[in-house]
């Protein structure tokens, strides 16, 4: 069974009459021979390590072996400034917690990859708490977002050193968005709009890591992804339409990783690791660190 | 058809991070290197290449790498504290960099091994992202897998039939081979078998117990995800 474009899981669950997240229970059950209850104690797996993630990043000391990140995620769970009330400040909290985690080497689910992995449990812990969602159906909305991913990977990059930041927090924010949609009742075509909007505002965004290192800027550039998401999944929601079709988004993506210059993909030797204090930070952390 | 990705090669690896290539990637190189010895480390040689030899420290190669040789898995939260536990279990470590090597990949550690009961292993391996790995040099001869299948790996004279021998052996057990390469150095061949299902340690004694096999190893596949389902 393969998906090549989000176009043919939308067609398969139109000829199947089914919802994207049982489009992928098949996909993942026919290929890999599982059952649908392997299916879904791998989903829930993979769900509970990304709520560990986020409580630890919230309830215990983070600070990077480099020093660049300093237990951020409680100051801002705890910042008695909101710009958009407590949800959105929370959500924000939850993508930089497991962000810290992942850099001070804690246990992470790569989703799609490790500098990406705050967007999609900041996204999931929110929905549940801010739209009293069960768990059960969080596993259908982490289906759907793998939906979106498989497409990517397939047609575009994770990598940072193929697609820069876009491949890697421009795709967990697509992903998420998707959740979000699907979760709020959006039907297949929405879920793709969202997925859109969310890929067009990561469109050529670098990776340039202070450093080397998954740390500054990847842990905010999770936060920011989580509010990319929600506004993303907000506009698909309400009806309005991204003009370009997902699919040739994603295509889009891959042509403009394609064009960006190696020293912006990952090899920290442009943009912000370029910067004069980004090599001041990375001559002080690897002597110190040394 | 080619095979097509798990949606748990999207929703994970579960791993330890922060990185997938430079920290769970170079723990899989470490286990692997640990079930090629079949035995406990005493002392561990570990070289780092390129990329992994600039972003080691950052990163937490030098840690996964070490974890990976205890015999932790990428997802083991031991992994942060492998040297300390290293210690405690008697193992020595050193670490060597080679800042460029052009003729390996840009994360690629190689690992040689001494057990407590006078045994060695060498391995060479690279990290590929998301945690996938290609071990591509063991004990000098040049090989490719990905250790994420049940994989027996056998340096044997080079003998004619010994092939038959081997593939009998195990298909006498009902096992499918997925895989099969073979290489050769003068006189001596490296077999390379990936095999649908595991394989029992009779097996692996019998065809230990052939006289012209030298090196007979079992490595299990270990990604945490899609390939931790029996299949």
């Amino acid at each position: 069974m393969e998906f090549s474009l989000l176009s043919d899981i939308v067609e398969y669950c139109k000829r199947e009459k089914k919802d994207m997240a049982q489009a992928m229970v098949d996909y993942e059950m026919r290929n890999k021979h599982l059952t649908r209850e392997q299916v879904y104690d791998g989903l829930m797996r993979v769900l509970l390590v990304m709520e560990d993630s986020v409580d630890q990043g919230l309830t215990q000391q983070v600070i990077s072996p480099s020093g660049m990140l300093n237990n951020w995620a409680k100051q801002v769970y705890n910042a008695p400034i909101e710009t958009l009330g407590a949800s959105l400040k929370k959500a924000t909290a939850r993508a930089i917690a497991v962000g810290e985690v992942n850099a001070c080497m804690g246990k992470i689910a790569a989703a799609p990859t490790a500098g990406s992995a705050g967007i999609m449990p900041a996204v999931l812990v929110t929905m549940m708490e801010e739209h009293k969602i069960p768990r059960e159906r969080i596993l259908d909305a982490l289906l759907v977002s793998s939906a979106i991913g498989l497409i990517f990977a397939k047609n575009s990059s994770f990598a940072g050193s193929e697609a820069g930041c876009m491949g890697e927090t421009g795709s967990a924010a697509a992903m998420a968005a998707a959740s979000i949609t699907y979760l709020l009742g959006g039907n297949e075509e929405q879920i793709l709009e969202a997925v859109g909007f969310a890929l067009k505002a990561s469109m050529g965004l670098v990776c340039d890591p202070v450093g080397g290192l998954v740390e500054e800027p990847c842990t905010t550039r999770n936060a920011v992804g989580v509010a990319n998401a929600f506004v993303s999944s907000q506009m698909a929601l309400a009806g309005i339409q991204s003009l370009i079709p997902a699919d040739e988004v994603i295509f889009a993506t891959k042509e403009v990783g394609d064009l960006m210059s190696p020293k912006l993909k990952e090899s920290a030797q442009g943009g912000l690791a370029n910067t004069k204090t980004g090599r001041e930070i990375q001559k002080k952390i690897f002597k110190t660190v040394e | 058809m080619t095979e097509q990705p798990s949606l748990f090669d999207i929703l994970g690896p579960i791993m330890i991070g922060p990185s997938s290539s430079h920290t769970a990637g170079a723990s899989r190189i470490g286990y692997v290197a640990r079930q090629l010895l079949h035995d406990e480390p005493k002392k561990a040689i570990i070289t780092l290449y390129n990329s992994f030899a600039k972003t080691h420290k950052g990163h937490g190669t030098d840690k996964a790498i070490i974890g990976g040789i205890l015999g932790f898995g990428p997802d083991d939260e031991r992994i942060r504290q492998s040297p300390e536990l290293a210690k405690k279990a008697g193992l020595e470590w050193e670490f060597k960099f080679v800042g460029d090597f052009v003729r390996f990949h840009s994360n690629t550690a190689r690992i040689k091994l001494f057990a407590k009961n006078g045994g060695t292993v060498e391995v060479v391996g690279a990290s590929l992202g998301g945690g996938r790995i290609k071990i591509q040099e063991i004990e000098g001869f040049p090989v490719d897998f990905n250790a994420q299948t049940h994989t027996v790996v056998i340096i044997a004279d080079d003998v004619p039939g010994s092939i038959q021998h081997i593939s009998g052996a195990i298909a006498q057990r009902q096992v499918n081979i997925a895989n099969m390469f073979v290489s050769r150095m003068e006189n001596i061949a490296n077999m390379v078998i990936e095999l649908d299902q595991a394989l029992d340690d009779d097996t692996l004694k019998e065809i230990k117990n052939f006289s012209w096999v030298k090196f007979v190893r079992l490595v299990e596949p270990m990604l945490e995800g899609s390939s931790r389902y029996e299949k």
